[in-house]
């Protein structure tokens, strides 16, 4: 495997992580991660649908009109989701039930369309599915450890077997929990890289560095229509 | 259902049930438009306009076309792209008819597409095998509910967002994801109002 496509993965994983560093597909990072096996079926269940549909895109893209890409993109990712979806009630009918309506909501999951659109449209079939690849194993990696952390403070338990002596918080795995822990990380994740900043002598991270919300989105482009207005969406 | 029942509906999907704070739908407009007041109750009128009419289209197609042609498995396509449609017609229609309006509202509409609270909702109604007017309850509920937690969302971030006390790792995103969980959890004590 040549330098640049071993970069490719790394890049998903690392550099370009979408849950700690891009901050989008939120909504299953919070409501999946209430144990290590949930977090991991979802990362695997996207990453799928990451792969195969950037494969496809990336195999259309030369047909695809440059109008109407938007939705072509979501038929091919909506159908590949219902593939994962009858695969899923098929072979892990628990799984699926726990993931319950975040296995449909994969479609709008922002980190698959920001793919498409920012990778699988503009390269070819090889590289995409590592594309693919990398960021789904970021996204499952940063779901698993999410999930873990949860389930070890939250239960008591990793993988469901007891592992700790004193009383799990119970909150931990609720709802609340969810946001707080996550908010956590992404603290500690920034003073991280605030340091690692300055340890180089490059001073403060810029701005534009950071963990953003809505900067990374595909759709961040469309609310530029009013720059005023979109000035507050970034912060 | 009887009106006592489609009532508690209504109560436990804006309060019990709040799709941003318990159900976890809609998130990234939950924390990317929550920085301003007035941009997030503009986000939240959207929202609430294009769930309803998402939920009243997707029920109608669901129960009139995917159910008698035993396509019900197509549901996460056809929803999807119903509401895609409905999203872009919807902006058409504002542009042309009122232009007020279309300025306030018009640039989150393409926004929402990719917004899960709407399919979700949409969904939700499909799997509690709902009819159309505990679906349109239920989507009231729950828009309304997006609508409250973004506005009281905003108005937090508004007081906290250049206080001198946050350290500087937590300001922005991480100290929104704090704040929403500590709403989150003053929104669990709503939990005891409905079994």
């Amino acid at each position: 495997m040549s330098q640049s496509n071993f970069r490719i993965i790394t890049n998903g994983i690392l550099a370009e992580n979408p849950t700690f560093v891009q901050c989008i597909g939120l909504c299953p990072t919070l409501a999946v991660t209430t144990s290590v096996a949930n977090g991991l079926g979802m990362g695997v269940a996207a990453t799928f649908v990451l792969v195969a549909s950037n494969i496809v895109i990336s195999l259309l893209r030369k047909m695809v009109p440059d109008e109407v890409r938007i939705p072509i993109f979501i038929v091919v990712i909506a159908g590949f989701v219902t593939v994962i979806e009858f695969l899923m009630k098929g072979f892990a009918p628990e799984l699926n039930k726990s993931l319950g309506i975040f296995i449909p909501l994969i479609v709008v999951n922002c980190i698959i369309l920001a793919r498409a659109e920012a990778f699988a449209s503009k390269n070819g079939v090889f590289a995409s599915a590592l594309d693919g690849i990398g960021m789904g194993l970021g996204f499952t990696i940063a779901l698993a450890f999410l999930g873990a952390v949860r389930e070890i403070f939250g239960a008591g338990t990793f993988l469901g077997n007891p592992v700790v002596s004193f009383e799990p918080a119970m909150l931990i795995v609720l709802a609340p929990g969810g946001f707080i822990v996550l908010g956590c990380f992404m603290g500690a994740f920034r003073a991280l890289q605030a340091k690692a900043a300055k340890m180089k002598g490059l001073g403060a991270v810029p701005a534009e560095a950071r963990p953003m919300g809505c900067g990374s989105c595909v759709m961040a482009k469309f609310c530029k229509k009013d720059a005023s207005e979109c000035e507050e969406a970034k912060s | 259902m009887t009106m006592t029942e489609l009532f508690l509906l209504f109560v436990s999907s804006i309060f019990v049930h709040n799709i941003l704070l318990s159900r976890f739908l809609g998130c990234c407009p939950f924390m990317g438009v929550s920085s301003k007041l007035k941009t997030a109750q503009g986000m939240g009128a959207a929202v609430v306009f294009v769930i309803m009419l998402a939920s009243l289209m997707t029920w109608l197609t669901y129960n009139y076309l995917l159910v008698p042609l035993h396509l019900e498995y197509l549901y996460t396509l056809s929803f999807i792209l119903v509401i895609a449609a409905l999203v872009q017609f919807v902006e058409l229609a504002l542009k042309k008819l009122n232009p007020a309006l279309y300025k306030s509202l018009g640039i989150f509409l393409p926004l929402i597409t990719t917004n899960c609270a709407v399919l979700g909702v949409a969904v939700l109604n499909m799997n509690e095998g709902y009819g159309l007017v505990p679906a349109l309850v239920n989507a009231l509920g729950s828009s309304l509910g997006f609508l409250l937690a973004i506005s009281l969302m905003a108005g937090i971030r508004e007081r906290i967002e250049d206080n001198e006390g946050v350290p500087d790792s937590l300001k922005g995103l991480p100290m929104a994801l704090i704040t929403a969980g500590l709403m989150s959890i003053a929104f669990m004590g709503f939990t005891g109002i409905i079994k």
